[in-house]
């Protein structure tokens, strides 16, 4: 029985590198995803055959309940809240793996002895990354659910608080080690300085810098995991959490190269912080209706539409791409310009306009849209802020300062649909809005392109 | 157990330099997904959490392993049926790649 699990952990640790290697292509993604569950699938029912039979139907009905919750969260959450849900379920993963560590922890010292090397010093490493990342995801959760805000809380001194609390935890685990107390309530105090870390650590990163946080904390738990397999000596985990730990790690690092974020300054600087010097901006902002600008858009050539999160939560997609196919019709050149981080994460956009059948040969990444502005007649800004704002290549005390964006003010006419005259997720002032090339057509990002449809049809 | 550890950390090594070298040019719609899609995979937790629970003494370390099930079953399947949802728009039909820009 033992071989036959060995062999399934071996099939199953096989199709989770064939999984991420066709997850690196659009076209095969998708069986990607299907053969890590598949590889899921086989470690799960093998692994189930090896363990004694204890508590059985405890563990069957939880696990049934929570597949259950995961698969019915999963399927009827809004497209538009899928990031958060992701940092929820990596958050679900690093609580699990403390969990784990803790229980063994407990089992190992339930006969009053003293806790070996090999299992206290990678169960203590679990017990604080798992925890940290358990904690971090719930922050990271409850800003994407904007239940916390999205702006960076800054602090004086919070580096050194998180040293201390780091200090606190190793010292805890260390003392654990050596056998200075009873490893249990050290454990618990690891694990609560842990969650007291995740919290502090993720509480300071602005919205903006989401991704590359839940990023980060999708690798710790990858660790954790890994980290896990030394306590319980399994090569499954270990592999698994490995290749997380490590792949996610690089994914990281793209991610905020993407956003032209040094990895350092996501994590530790907390966004926003030279805003003080940045200024408020005076200026008016041009109002439009729905019948000027389709007039605008119907006699333009070049026609450039930038979907941002206001599209994404408005759900306008729809309306987009028929707003995109009645001007085609027309004889306009519309192509879509994407910003690598538009929405709340990477490819986020992308996600949407392929759910309304906008064919990918519009889409234009940053880098090949950019130079085009210029010869653009007017760009559409759909519910987009912080990715189009100028502030970024000109003002060196905004806080985005150096992030890449859309060069839409290169533009000969720039038309903005915003719900409300509030600044993004970052919390930054835009002067494309107060620009006289400039006009703003305020209302939900749904009905506002409803409408330009319906004025183009009429204007036929 | 000494004996396990040295293969382990073979392993673990191995594995790293396999997760690092999978990762190169990625196209940025597929960041999110592949995010994911890993996140999915560490909850392969799930099945320690399931040996964990299994093997445990007492009314405190039960609670605590099937908490440890809860969290990890919600991560294995929630994470896998939102990457699956993500790119279920990839469909066929569509190019990956963009096609060139017209005129």
């Amino acid at each position: 029985m033992a071989n036959l699990a060995e062999g399934a952990d071996m099939l199953a640790a096989v199709l989770f590198v064939l999984g991420i290697m066709l997850l690196r292509k659009p076209a095969t993604a998708r069986a990607g995803n299907g053969l890590a569950a598949l590889g899921m699938a086989i470690a799960l029912a093998f692994g189930v055959l090896a363990i004694p039979l204890h508590h059985t139907l405890m563990i069957a009905i939880v696990f049934a309940a929570a597949a259950a919750a995961g698969a019915v969260v999963a399927r009827i959450v809004k497209m538009t809240a899928m990031p958060q849900l992701v940092a929820l379920f990596n958050g679900m993963g690093g609580g699990a793996a403390a969990l784990v560590a803790l229980v063994v922890m407990l089992h190992a010292t339930g006969t009053g002895g003293r806790l070996p090397a090999l299992i206290a010093i990678p169960g203590f490493f679990t017990l604080l990354i798992g925890s940290v990342s358990f904690a971090g995801s719930l922050v990271a959760f409850a800003k994407l659910q904007e239940w916390l805000s999205g702006r960076p809380l800054l602090f004086r001194g919070q580096h050194l608080l998180n040293l201390v609390v780091l200090l606190a935890a190793l010292a805890a685990g260390l003392a654990a080690l050596a056998g200075l107390a009873p490893a249990p309530p050290l454990a618990a105090l690891v694990a609560g300085l842990a969650v007291l870390l995740g919290f502090l650590f993720v509480l300071p990163v602005g919205g903006a810098d989401m991704p590359v946080i839940i990023s980060f904390l999708n690798s710790l738990t990858g660790l954790a995991a890994a980290a896990t397999g030394f306590v319980l000596s399994s090569d499954l985990l270990i592999v698994a959490g490995a290749l997380v730990g490590a792949s996610g790690t690089i994914l990281t690092l793209i991610m905020s190269r993407a956003m032209h974020r040094s990895l350092f300054s996501a994590l530790f600087a907390g966004f926003g912080q030279v805003q003080a010097g940045a200024g408020r901006l005076d200026g008016a902002m041009h109002a439009t209706s729905a019948d000027e600008v389709a007039t605008l858009l119907a006699y333009s050539r070049r026609v450039v539409i930038v979907p941002g999160y206001g599209m994404a939560v408005a759900r306008a997609q729809l309306e987009v791409k028929d707003l995109a196919d009645r001007l085609i019709e027309r004889g306009v050149d519309v192509r879509f310009g994407i910003h690598p981080v538009a929405g709340r994460m990477p490819g986020h956009m992308n996600v949407l306009l392929a759910e309304a059948n906008v064919p990918y040969d519009r889409l234009y990444e940053m880098e090949r849209i950019n130079p085009e502005f210029a010869r653009t007649d007017v760009v559409l800004v759909i519910g987009a802020n912080d990715v189009t704002n100028p502030a970024a290549r000109t003002n060196p005390g905004s806080p985005i300062y150096g992030m890449p964006v859309l060069e839409v003010d290169q533009a000969a006419a720039i038309v903005v649909l915003k719900r409300s005259m509030a600044t993004g997720f970052a919390g930054v002032d835009n002067p494309l809005f107060l620009m006289d090339k400039t006009l703003m057509l305020f209302g939900d990002a749904r009905e506002s392109v409803a409408a330009l449809v319906q004025e183009l049809r009429e204007a036929v | 157990m000494a004996s396990h550890l040295l293969p382990e950390l073979f392993v673990f090594i191995l594995a790293v330099f396999l997760g690092l070298a999978l990762i190169t040019k990625i196209p940025s719609v597929l960041h999110t997904p592949l995010m994911s899609a890993t996140n999915a995979i560490h909850g392969v937790i799930v099945v320690g959490a399931l040996v964990a629970a299994a093997a445990a003494h007492g009314t405190a370390q039960v609670y605590l392993g099937g908490a440890a099930v809860f969290l990890g079953t919600l991560n294995v399947v929630g994470g896998y049926v939102v990457t699956d949802r993500m790119l279920e728009m990839f469909r066929k039909g569509s190019s990956p790649k963009g096609a060139p820009p017209r005129g």
